[in-house]
């Protein structure tokens, strides 16, 4: 690459570097067939090949190559990608498109110099931070019983929010009261005799403020099925936010000190209920190419790591107390299908539900539009691939839609109220569907 | 070309649709074709019709190159715009119009995705036979445009056979129809056949009318080890001479087995010289005897082990070697080339044995698989596009092989179509006569030369390998 093309790539010995991480290897091993094509939700949307798994991964090689520049189109076009990874499962050639994507977008936010204000604070001053976690739950938790929500919602103060925030909080349920939260305890039990191994939940940043009975059940969950459950002091967000939105020193931040927190607990397993950030905890080791130290730590961290449904699978079937007499359907995170590949696990266990008719989903492990933080940052394009979704939905006619991930549930309350389900479905995370049930 | 140029085609498709900025430009400066790119100047996506002509008319005027392409997936380089110039993709296109089940045919736009139409009347029982490899995102005009060919080709035949009807416009702008419902139609020349695999060198199909056929009612799947490949040869022509034709018949080469297994790990054998898949479709009856008899038949001319499907998930699993093939020869190098040299299917053995030779020759790893009953071979090329001595090697060799499918009585290319990629070599299979007698019936399309120019037709007649003929075009070399 010549010094022109690097100045003309936003100059900064920085960016120099980060155009060498691009692993060349990786983006030729891209043979063009195009077969990713018709996975692809934006492309889906669009028809053009700018807004496909092929097209970004050309651009990337123009960009490495010096024959393009890492500017705002650059950006755009790697923002508006999802994440889905929906494009992995369809390689023939095996390209680990999830990895690129992050570079890439590491890539544009090192040329781009400059920075979005209500960016950095999320991703600097709160995700890494539980204990201002804990005050924002709590702060949310007011708002919404003191029926302030309410009030803004009429008096028209929600404008001062950005759209796609305004959009997306009418799906949020009331979060847990900091009473709740200081009722947990550090160590759950297992039911009866402990038949399972000890594991430590991984309790999440987002998941542990806006979902965090979710977690609850989770635990209660695996009490049932015979292991010790350990709420893990020192643990933090996985990184997965930052690391695919290009803030990829963060990540590796957060993953040291999960990695250690999980370390001193000394547990069994690490289990999650969150696919997004279970696909994260599982690539730790992939983070730290240049530290030999660390790396072999994550390896021994990511040999722990599972889903709960994959961990369910492994043990003993589920003895349920209750039947439920509905219609199940299930809307596959994308991170948990495609990023770990667990797939018939949740289905196994939804279909092992006393009484309960499961209907499989066209296009299940098809993206809901969520991503991540992309309902708030591509809003326009999320809700055009969260409609077409509700399609599918709507076929089942299932009374619950089943999901593996608090992003994608946020989404299909969000799908459901859009397309006036309400009072026909409701959207449930697997785990609080079981919990009520076990 | 310039702003006037441009806003005049902004005016005629909507901003949205008229392409031109830095990144744009570069996500259409490539098909599925390993080393060849280059940039157009503008990018255009019409909804219709009308709009098509209107923006072949500005071409026209302005003498700019007009290459249309759907999901650019084709193998020859046939969508690469080497000039410069529009691309037109046709992928708004894509409204399938009608089903008419009195006649038999589907009416759609070039934009369709082959994989949809195969959904859409499958599901009133009728079939659209061909299905070419990259058939759930390729578009029906590209299809179309390089005459696509596919895994029922022994049986069903190509695209060719099933387009009864087009919609096609000039670069004059003049939108003419040819052929369209009747079964029976000799109404002057065939222009509808002409227009199947031109490659985008003549006009810009707009509607499709193709023919359909009764969706069979069952299908059976039975797999044959062979350790002499000419015992596997030998067994299809066999099988034909005994008058089965059976809708697949696929094979695999001994390295291609290898790679497949090492890399999806579902118990071939790996002291085999070759395999064959075939796949028979008709009534349930007559499917049982062509599979008992074609069986007995793999088993009397040398195969070693011979296997039938029970249920159609286990026929699945046995054409998943088949369908792994790609995806496993794609993860040993970086860059894999893809060709499709085809031989009359007595010649099969001789062909690929000759395979092998020249890949010796010239050091390069070829694995070759492909539709044994029609003879159309896919010898594979895993190389490095960096390495270029290696690339320059890869080039004889293939030079060689087209050679030697010639000189079988077979041809260059038997469904990825000329493009560029083979264009240096078509006057091997039609001659100089034929070449000039292509090039006439091109001027009177296009007189001017807009359509897709460089491709179908070399500049020059002395051959040149890849890496060479990057000075006149694309990027690498």
């Amino acid at each position: 690459m010549s010094a022109d093309t690097n100045m003309a790539n936003g100059g900064g010995s920085n960016l120099i570097q980060l155009l060498d991480k691009f692993d060349t290897e990786e983006i030729l091993n891209c043979m063009q067939c195009g077969f990713c094509l018709p996975s692809c939700p934006t492309y889906r949307q669009t028809g053009k090949e700018s807004a496909s798994p092929r097209g970004r991964i050309a651009l990337m090689k123009g960009v490495a190559e010096g024959s393009l520049l890492a500017d705002a189109e650059f950006e755009a076009n790697m923002y508006l990608c999802l994440g889905c990874r929906a494009c992995e499962t369809a390689c023939p050639a095996g390209v680990p498109y999830g990895s690129l994507i992050e570079t890439a977008r590491e890539v544009a936010e090192q040329a781009k110099q400059e920075d979005s204000p209500l960016r950095d604070f999320l991703f600097h001053e709160v995700f890494p931070h539980p204990n201002r976690l804990e005050l924002l739950g709590a702060g949310l938790w007011a708002a919404q019983v003191s029926g302030l929500q309410t009030l803004a919602d009429k008096t028209g103060l929600m404008r001062i929010l950005p759209r796609p925030m305004r959009e997306m909080q009418s799906a949020v349920d009331t979060v847990a009261s900091p009473w709740a939260r200081m009722q947990r305890e550090s160590v759950m039990e297992a039911v009866g005799e402990q038949t399972g191994p000890t594991v430590g939940l991984f309790t999440g940043c987002i998941m542990d403020v806006m979902f965090f009975e979710t977690n609850q059940a989770t635990a209660r969950v695996l009490t049932k099925a015979g292991c010790e459950v350990v709420f893990v002091s020192g643990q933090s967000c996985c990184g997965a936010l930052h690391a695919h939105a290009g803030e990829k020193t963060g990540a590796v931040e957060l993953a040291k000190r999960n990695i250690e927190a999980f370390e001193q607990a000394g547990v069994d397993l690490i289990v999650n209920n969150a696919g997004g950030c279970g696909a994260a905890l599982k690539e730790y080791h992939h983070w730290f190419h240049d530290d030999p130290a660390w790396q072999e730590r994550a390896q021994q961290f990511v040999a722990k790591v599972r889903d709960i449904s994959e961990l369910l699978a492994e043990l003993p079937p589920l003895v349920f107390a209750k039947e439920l007499h509905a219609k199940v359907t299930y809307q596959d995170s994308c991170h948990l299908a495609h990023g770990q590949g667990v797939r018939s696990q949740p289905r196994q266990l939804l279909k092992s539900i006393p009484g309960a008719e499961y209907v499989e989903m066209r296009g299940a492990d098809q993206c809901c539009g969520s991503a991540g933080i992309y309902n708030i940052t591509n809003l326009d394009m999320s809700m055009e691939i969260l409609d077409d979704k509700m399609k599918n939905v709507g076929r089942t006619e299932a009374h619950y839609v089943v999901t593996s991930n608090p992003g994608c549930l946020l989404q299909m309350k969000k799908g459901i109220e859009r397309a006036g389900q309400q009072g026909q479905m409701k959207a449930v995370h697997i785990m609080d569907l079981l919990a009520d049930l076990v | 070309m310039n702003n006037e140029i441009k806003r005049e085609l902004s005016a005629i498709v909507g901003e949205r649709w008229m392409l031109d900025t830095p990144n744009e430009l570069h996500v259409y400066s490539y098909d599925a074709t390993p080393l060849y790119q280059a940039m157009p100047d503008a990018v255009v996506m019409p909804a219709s019709v009308e709009e098509t002509a209107a923006i072949l008319k500005v071409a026209n005027r302005h003498r700019i190159p007009i290459v249309s392409r759907g999901s650019g997936t084709n193998l020859c380089g046939g969508t690469v715009p080497t000039e410069g110039g529009i691309v037109l993709v046709t992928n708004r296109l894509n409204e399938l119009y009608e089903i008419d089940q009195d006649n038999l045919t589907a009416t759609f736009g070039p934009g369709l995705i082959t994989a949809e139409l195969h959904t859409a009347v499958e599901a009133l029982g009728l079939f659209y036979p061909p299905d070419p490899g990259s058939m759930r995102i390729s578009t029906m005009g590209g299809n179309v445009a390089e005459c696509a060919g596919g895994m029922r080709g022994l049986k069903y035949g190509v695209t060719k056979d099933y387009i009864m009807g087009l919609q096609a416009v000039l670069p004059s702008g003049e939108v003419l129809r040819f052929g369209g419902k009747n079964a029976k139609d000799v109404a002057g020349y065939d222009i509808t056949k002409l227009l199947v695999g031109s490659e985008g060198t003549l006009a810009v199909v707009t509607e499709i009318t193709a023919k359909l056929l009764p969706l069979p009612k069952a299908k059976q799947t039975l797999v044959a080890y062979y350790n002499d490949l000419t015992d596997a040869a030998r067994s299809v022509q066999r099988v034909i001479a005994e008058k089965i034709i059976p809708a697949t018949m696929e094979f695999l080469d001994a390295e291609t087995m290898r790679v497949v297994e090492a890399y999806a790990g579902i118990g071939l054998p790996l002291d085999m010289k070759a395999m064959l898949l075939i796949e028979q479709d008709g009534t349930e009856m007559q499917v049982e005897q062509d599979i008992l008899r074609i069986a007995e038949i793999c088993r009397r001319e040398g195969a070693t082990e011979v296997r039938t499907a029970e249920t159609p998930e286990e026929g699945a699993k046995l054409m998943a070697a088949r369908r792994a093939a790609l995806s496993a020869l794609a993860r040993v190098k970086p860059t894999t080339i893809l060709e499709d040299a085809t031989v009359p299917r007595a010649r099969l053995a001789e062909m690929v044995e000759q395979v092998g030779v020249i890949a010796n020759k010239y050091d390069v790893q070829i694995c070759t698989f492909g539709h044994a009953g029609d003879g159309n071979l896919h010898p594979t090329c895993m190389t490095d596009e960096r390495d270029k001595e290696e690339i320059h090697r890869v080039e004889q060799a293939f030079q060689e092989i087209f050679h030697a499918a010639i000189k079988l009585g077979g041809t260059i290319t038997g469904e990825h179509g000329v493009g560029i990629a083979k264009a240096g070599y078509l006057d091997l299979k039609v001659g100089t006569g034929g070449i000039e007698l292509m090039k006439r019936i091109k001027d009177a399309f296009d007189p001017h030369g807009i359509m897709n120019p460089g491709k179908m037709f070399a500049k020059d007649t002395r051959r040149r390998v890849v890496v060479n003929t990057h000075e006149c075009g694309h990027k690498h070399g």
